[in-house]
């Protein structure tokens, strides 16, 4: 079997390991380097909630091999902040963003995306943006608030 | 859900790709943002023994240029470079509209232009636009380069006009004639997002308010996309109406025997045909001038 010696920068730390080439990316973050903050919901590109930035792109890692992503930066839900909550996450607890919280990891590196292209959505672009993630609990009511909460409070409004 | 084991290549020019295609013929598939192939693998629905990912190849085929008269467009430019190009904004505002309206941000960020016409997806959105654009496609083989019409690269279920060892790396688009208005219409699979129709319209006026030109297309209706040849007839040399464009518009579906699935049966799908061409025709026009 081939083995691919790959080296992945996630969340700023340089992760080398050998992989099979049909490991898929979110594999490589849960099992390999046991960040198992990103989540496999459908596993079949629809859900999002395996969305992690690749290289600054919000990207589904259930769709990712793990050697296409070999010299590239990762950034997962545990890499987000810091060591402290990221504004997203911060707007998220604090508007009840979430229900069962399975979703929540995508919903919030989707989220970010979102708010460094368009700093200032309307609920209308914010859910366009969130098309590719989805909530079995249906709570988007709360996704979106928080969603405006984190672009109200980056652009220095209360 | 994983694929079957293959074994993975990643060349670094499109010479050293073709090499491998040539080496691996049938059992190699080339990898370019993925996702079409890599789902169709995890549900084990294709099986390629080996992979050629072209991400080396992105220095070289990730590009949108304007050529006077072409505006050249690299096989690997992703979705989302094409949604959010000025350029085609400007110049070739159907194309950025298209690909908008393909799956959602993530896919958009890795899905590919040449990806997505090489794999001729009966419900894919770019066939569409590419058709009603009159595009000219550029493949490379061993023995140099040859140009494709886009009226003759979609050959029905998956099928092109591409050969085993060729491989698509360009796509130029002739920029649209002055006036012209253009629109792509689309009814969403409410759960996959895909096209269970889509019409791409560009209509050129003349200066009494007559159709100079027109050319239409349609997705995700038939096996392959194809241009709706009998609508532009009916409206070519007529002063354009609502009227107008509801009657060609009936014709949006001659000649074709409409796909069936569990969501759409060929009524219906021959149904929304014309009711997409008929919206797309009118949007088009309105745009136009």
């Amino acid at each position: 079997m081939q083995k691919i010696p790959i080296t992945v920068e996630v969340n700023g730390r340089k992760a080398s390991r050998e992989v099979e080439p049909r490991l898929l990316l979110v594999h490589f973050l849960r099992e390999a380097l046991g960040l198992t903050g990103t989540k496999i919901g459908c596993d079949t590109s629809q859900c999002g909630s395996c969305t992690v930035h690749l290289d600054g792109m919000a990207v589904k890692s259930c769709t990712v091999l793990a050697v296409q992503a070999n010299g590239s930066q990762v950034t997962t839900i545990e890499g987000l902040g810091n060591g402290e909550l990221h504004p997203m996450q911060q707007a998220f607890w604090d508007n009840h963003g979430l229900q069962c919280g399975y979703c929540t990891p995508g919903m919030i590196m989707t989220a970010t995306k979102l708010l460094e292209e368009n700093p200032n959505p309307s609920d209308e672009e914010i859910r366009d943006g969130l098309e590719g993630n989805l909530c079995r609990c249906t709570g988007y009511e709360n996704i979106v608030k928080a969603i405006r909460a984190a672009a109200e409070t980056a652009r220095g409004g209360s | 859900m994983y694929p079957e084991a293959f074994s993975y290549h990643a060349p670094s020019t499109v010479e050293e790709a073709l090499a491998l295609l040539e080496r691996h013929g049938d059992d190699a598939k080339l990898l370019a943002g993925g996702h079409s192939l890599l789902p169709a693998m995890k549900l084990r629905l294709s099986g390629p023994t080996h992979i050629i990912d072209m991400k080396h190849l992105r220095g070289s085929l990730d590009y949108i240029r304007d050529e006077g008269d072409d505006v050249a467009i690299g096989a690997l430019t992703t979705h989302r470079s094409l949604e959010r190009s000025e350029l085609l904004r400007g110049k070739l505002p159907v194309l950025a509209e298209t690909a908008g309206c393909i799956g959602d941000m993530q896919v958009r960020n890795l899905g590919t232009l040449g990806g997505s016409v090489a794999h001729a997806d009966p419900a894919g959105d770019l066939p569409a636009a590419v058709l009603a654009l009159d595009a000219v496609l550029v493949a490379q083989g061993s023995g140099g380069t040859r140009t494709i019409a886009a009226g003759e690269f979609f050959h029905g279920f998956f099928e092109t006009a591409l050969e085993a060892g060729e491989i698509l790396i360009e796509l130029r688009i002739p920029t649209l004639a002055a006036g012209s208005g253009s629109s792509y219409q689309k009814f969403f699979h409410p759960a996959s997002g895909y096209a269970v129709c889509g019409a791409a319209a560009v209509i050129t006026p003349d200066a009494s308010g007559n159709v100079a030109s027109c050319r239409v297309a349609l997705t995700g209706v038939s096996e392959g996309a194809y241009r709706a040849t009998a609508v532009e007839e009916a409206l070519v040399g007529k002063p354009f109406s609502e009227e107008l464009a509801a009657a060609a518009a009936e014709h949006a579906a001659d000649g074709i025997e409409p796909l069936e699935d569990y969501f759409a049966d060929a009524t219906y799908r021959g149904h929304l045909a014309k009711t997409f061409v008929k919206r797309a025709l009118l949007t088009a026009w309105e745009r136009s001038g």
